[in-house]
């Protein structure tokens, strides 16, 4: 009746998962009296729960994120002690199979639940606004999307307290992730949080791509997009391509796994070697869809901070292009050391180094940008001028690893853990959070608290070059990746000094903590009144901010690249329209929140093998979704006399700020 | 910025709601060709990883193969009439011919598992060798396609009867009138690379 | 963009496009005659040996391209010209994945094991 699951599975006699289990217990419990005292459960099940606003959705996608960011760093903390203590003869204080676990559930945890949420959470927000659209295509899917990710967030949440987690590495290469090698839930806990979450992020992607080439404001052609919604519109044709791969791939596994199929196997035929293949076709692609609306993030935020218009848009858009193209043809690289010979590993090595070129095409554009501009150092400019140094860094120690020769010798070293710690954190990391800094307003309606952005933004510039540069060494001196304990006396201090590293970013994180809360605190201060905060140039900043559910009241027609500041020169922008019409809008639904919690248990039987269940949650997601079907009442029209009730709120309060026809650089902030 | 006329024209932007849906559902089936491309790569890779057990030459009938092949194909012609009644508005040859694509596309299926259980059946099973694992999954997920692709006519034949042709029952037959052409493109590539191509 | 999408009349969705029972019977026709010729090509002795897997692989495309055409309606008149770009980007990548894959996968198997190549080169 439950399959595999019983109550051996919860493990009490691990005190760090139990001591975990605790505080979770009692956080979440006083989450939940916090909602329940306040008696906010109607209005959040109501406003957000069901909301098909891509703001709204957007938001809760970094919600997400940030909160699975908090466990994805409680678990790189617990590696660098251990790595700082289990120096030669002591065991540390992570047994082996729980530090496997670990370093999984890290790299799962930050790429599929911190890092893609941040990304898809920023192109929600802003790609709409950006485009003068009033919501995405498919409004319902983006709901359904976002609760399928967190259907698998809660999957590998639960893994640690009901079962275990895989203990593979963060891609889980068979044959060790073979049922034979791990005979345990940890796997299929794996294989199930990335097939739903992964499924969200298609129909993500499916929809924000139909938004770009469908819902564009008229007069505006491809040429005249802002550059943030050129890297997501290519970002989306990436996910498109690659995650139905991740799908079949992680299929695959699924039936040597659970139907006895010989794919990956060392026996019956079995090829190991394609799973790798397979994977790295989805892998290598991934990271640039993590790094192009990050890319496309420190354009806007480099030009709207520099006053000028940002250099090279064409090249921009060229370059961004090129890596979408080039990115098929570098998986390889993943593996140069499996065997394929040297024309294979001559061609792979050789298009990885091409493909660096047009990321030097930004780079350049970018510090032209600056270059002779009235440069604002606001905490997102910090976050751009930390990224360029860094990513130069990551991106050179990547041209260095696509040599074969070289790679051979550095392969599976911390040299390659500091690389791609290095451009994902420096970009896409560094690029969520100067993005989250920038649209917050948009958003919620206030600026976030500037000093202790620019402490959180210090800490983690500083935290990140102790944490890393010392893997670059430790890379060079021979030490591999995923070591539970070491009897090289000489790596000690420098993986001490990762671990100072380690901390200082910890409290990074805790300032941006206290950023959000003092910026909640002190939002009637820094209430944003008139829309555009920081002088920007792109449409999103012609709406008022919190932007209306409606994006905008009448849509704009575009007859420029950087529409709104062309507005602020010609003294049309913040024109009162004469008059208002009907608005066609989504109705909210509860739809996507219960089939996707369906999907969650669904999931969960089948990791378990509790066969019932899951064919009565297969039977739930399908009946559901034909249900939704026969609804008839999904959207509504918005009064003219409600939407000019909003505006004329909104024109009331513009202006009580100082109305600034002609943009200047050194005009005040509104408020 | 603010142009009445031009506002107009674009409040009607629901109306491109049609056009938008299938859109998205045309880029929606190129990521199920990418599903599709693995299976198939994953199956050039394995096809001689036969382990001992048969090759596809010594299990495979190319009659029977030829059979189910007619019967998908003459499924989407019916289809395509059917799609021509719809427009056209007339319901009752609409189901009808609707009806006639779910049996031959539940017949398809009845064949292909019916071959599937006789393979198992003979000891050639999906566990037997990475070949055969290979040979299930592929042509199996078509078999689910086609599967919920007849569920899915069932639903339309429903939605027709009860709501009449409007626009969304429309729009709706038209995104179901792509996936099922679409099972059709990918059942060419099965016959030719799964089945003819093992007796080269 | 938009403003082409508004010219299409609600209720005949553009990616469909106007077929007519004419197109229908010829594509239905023209797939036949492909198929048959598919079988034929492999079950009989028509074709010569070393030609077989070219005409096969021919065939093939051509009767995807002849049901895109009559099936689904893709062209390049302007409410199709999207669709299918979208198709041809696809097919771009099915071919780099597609091919990619075997072409590492085959240099795998003739570097590290060397044996099994030699039976699977037969």
């Amino acid at each position: 009746m439950l399959g595999r699951l019983g109550l051996d599975a919860i493990p009490y006699n691990e005190p760090i998962i139990m001591g975990t289990l605790l505080v979770v217990a009692v956080l979440g419990a006083a989450l939940l009296g916090v909602v329940t005292y306040y008696r906010k459960w109607a209005y959040l099940w109501r406003e957000w729960l069901t909301s098909v606003d891509h703001k709204r959705i957007g938001a809760m996608y970094i919600i997400l994120a940030l909160v699975m960011l908090l466990r994805g760093f409680a678990d790189a903390i617990m590696m660098r002690a251990q790595q700082a203590i289990a120096d030669s003869g002591h065991a540390g204080y992570l047994p082996p199979h729980h530090y496997d676990q670990i370093f999984t559930a890290h790299g799962v945890i930050m790429i599929f639940f911190v890092a893609t949420p941040l990304i898809l959470g920023l192109m929600n927000v802003v790609v709409p606004l950006q485009i003068g659209a009033r919501d995405v295509a498919f409004p319902f899917l983006n709901q359904l999307s976002f609760w399928l990710s967190v259907a698998g967030a809660v999957l590998v949440m639960m893994s640690m307290f009901v079962g275990d987690f895989a203990a593979t590495g963060w891609v889980a290469y068979p044959p060790l992730s073979e049922l034979g090698y791990s005979p345990t839930v940890g796997v299929d806990y794996y294989i199930w949080s990335l097939q739903v979450s992964g499924l969200g992020t298609l129909l993500t992607g499916i929809n924000l791509l139909v938004t770009i080439l469908r819902m564009r404001a008229p007069g505006m052609n491809l040429m005249k997009m802002p550059v943030f919604t050129w890297t997501a519109l290519i970002t989306n044709i990436l996910i498109i391509a690659v995650f139905p791969v991740l799908t079949a791939t992680l299929a695959l596994l699924s039936a040597d796994r659970y139907l006895g199929m010989h794919f990956f196997t060392n026996e019956g035929g079995g090829n190991a070697m394609m799973y790798i293949n397979l994977i790295w076709v989805w892998g290598h692609p991934e990271v640039y869809i993590l790094i192009l609306p990050c890319f496309g993030a420190f354009s806007e935020i480099i030009a709207t901070f520099s006053g000028k218009p940002l250099f090279g848009y064409k090249s921009m858009v060229y370059a961004t292009s090129a890596i979408g193209v080039l990115s098929f043809f570098v998986w390889l690289h993943h593996f140069f050391t499996m065997g394929s010979g040297a024309n294979v590993n001559a061609f792979f090595g050789i298009m990885t180094s091409i493909i660096s070129i047009p990321t030097g095409v930004k780079l350049f554009n970018w510090l032209f940008t600056m270059f002779r501009g009235r440069v604002r150092y606001h905490s997102a400019t910090l976050w751009t001028i930390g990224f360029m140094g860094c990513f130069a860094i990551g991106g050179m120690t990547g041209v260095l690893l696509a040599v074969p020769g070289a790679d051979f010798v550095l392969h599976n070293s911390l040299f390659l853990v500091a690389h791609f710690h290095n451009v994902i954190i420096g970009g896409v990391v560094f690029g969520s959070l100067a993005g989250i800094s920038f649209w917050f307003p948009k958003v919620f309606g206030f600026t976030l608290d500037e000093r202790w952005g620019k402490i959180a933004c210090w800490c983690w510039q500083i935290g990140f070059y102790l944490a890393f540069m010392p893997l670059y060494v430790l890379g060079f001196d021979g030490m591999t990746r995923r070591m539970n304990h070491y009897d090289n006396p000489d790596w000690h201090p420098w993986l001490v000094v990762a671990l100072c590293g380690a901390v200082v970013i910890g409290l990074g994180i805790l300032a941006m903590g206290v950023q959000l809360i003092v910026s909640i605190r002190h939002r009637g201060e820094n209430r944003d009144l008139s829309g555009d905060p920081w002088d920007a140039r792109s449409l999103e900043w012609s709406t008022s901010s919190p932007a209306p559910f409606y994006n905008f009241a009448v849509i704009p027609t575009i007859t420029s690249l950087e529409q709104h500041w062309e507005n602020k020169l010609t003294g049309r922008a913040y024109l009162k329209p004469e008059h208002y019409e009907p608005i066609h809008m989504p109705r909210n639904t509860g739809d996507g929140v219960l089939i996707a919690t369906w999907s969650f248990v669904l999931c969960f039987a089948l990791v378990w093998h509790i066969w019932p269940l899951a064919m009565l949650m297969l039977a739930a997601v399908i009946v559901h979704f034909i249900a939704r079907t026969y609804n008839r009442n999904t959207d509504y029209y918005v009064p003219a006399s409600e939407v000019a009730r909003i505006e004329n709120e909104r024109y009331a309060r513009l202006v009580r700020v100082t109305q600034v026809q002609r943009p200047s650089s050194s005009r005040p902030k509104a408020a | 910025m603010s142009n009445p006329s031009l506002s107009a024209t674009h409040d009607s932007a629901h109306h491109d709601a049609s056009s938008q849906t299938t859109a998205g559902f045309w880029v929606y089936l190129m990521s199920d060709c990418l599903i599709f491309a693995v299976l198939f790569a994953t199956f050039g890779v394995l096809v001689g990883n036969t382990a001992d057990g048969p090759a596809g030459r010594d299990i495979f009938s190319l009659p029977y193969v030829a059979g189910e092949t007619a019967l998908l194909l003459l499924s989407s012609f019916t289809f395509g009439a059917g799609m021509l009644s719809a427009r056209a508005g007339r319901r009752g040859p609409l189901l009808a011919w609707l009806v006639t694509t779910a049996l031959l596309g539940a017949a398809f299926v009845g064949m292909e598992l019916h071959e599937f259980a006789a393979l198992v059946h003979d000891g050639a099973g999906p566990g037997v060798s990475a070949f055969l694992s290979a040979y299930f999954t592929l042509v199996g997920t078509h078999g689910l396609h086609v599967t919920l692709g007849i569920l899915w006519l069932g639903v339309m034949l429903h939605q027709a009867w009860h709501y009449g042709l409007d626009e969304v029952v429309l729009r709706r037959l038209a995104c179901l009138s792509m996936f099922w052409h679409f099972l059709d493109l990918i059942w060419i590539c099965v016959f030719t690379f799964v089945y003819l191509r093992a007796f080269l | 963009m938009n403003s082409s999408s508004t010219h299409s009349v609600a209720g005949q969705p553009q990616a469909d496009g106007h077929g007519d029972m004419k197109s229908y019977f010829v594509g239905f026709a023209l797939s036949l005659a492909l198929t048959a010729a598919s079988f034929a090509t492999i079950m009989s002795d028509i074709v010569p040996h070393s030609w077989r897997l070219g005409s096969m692989v021919a065939l093939c495309v051509i009767q995807l391209l002849v049901q895109l055409a009559y099936f689904l309606h893709l062209g390049t008149g302007k409410s199709q010209a999207q669709n299918t770009a979208i198709f041809a980007c696809t097919g771009l990548l099915i071919v780099i994945v597609v091919a990619g894959s075997l072409w590492v996968m085959h240099n795998a198997n003739i570097n590290m094991m060397p044996t099994q190549a030699i039976s699977q080169n037969e």
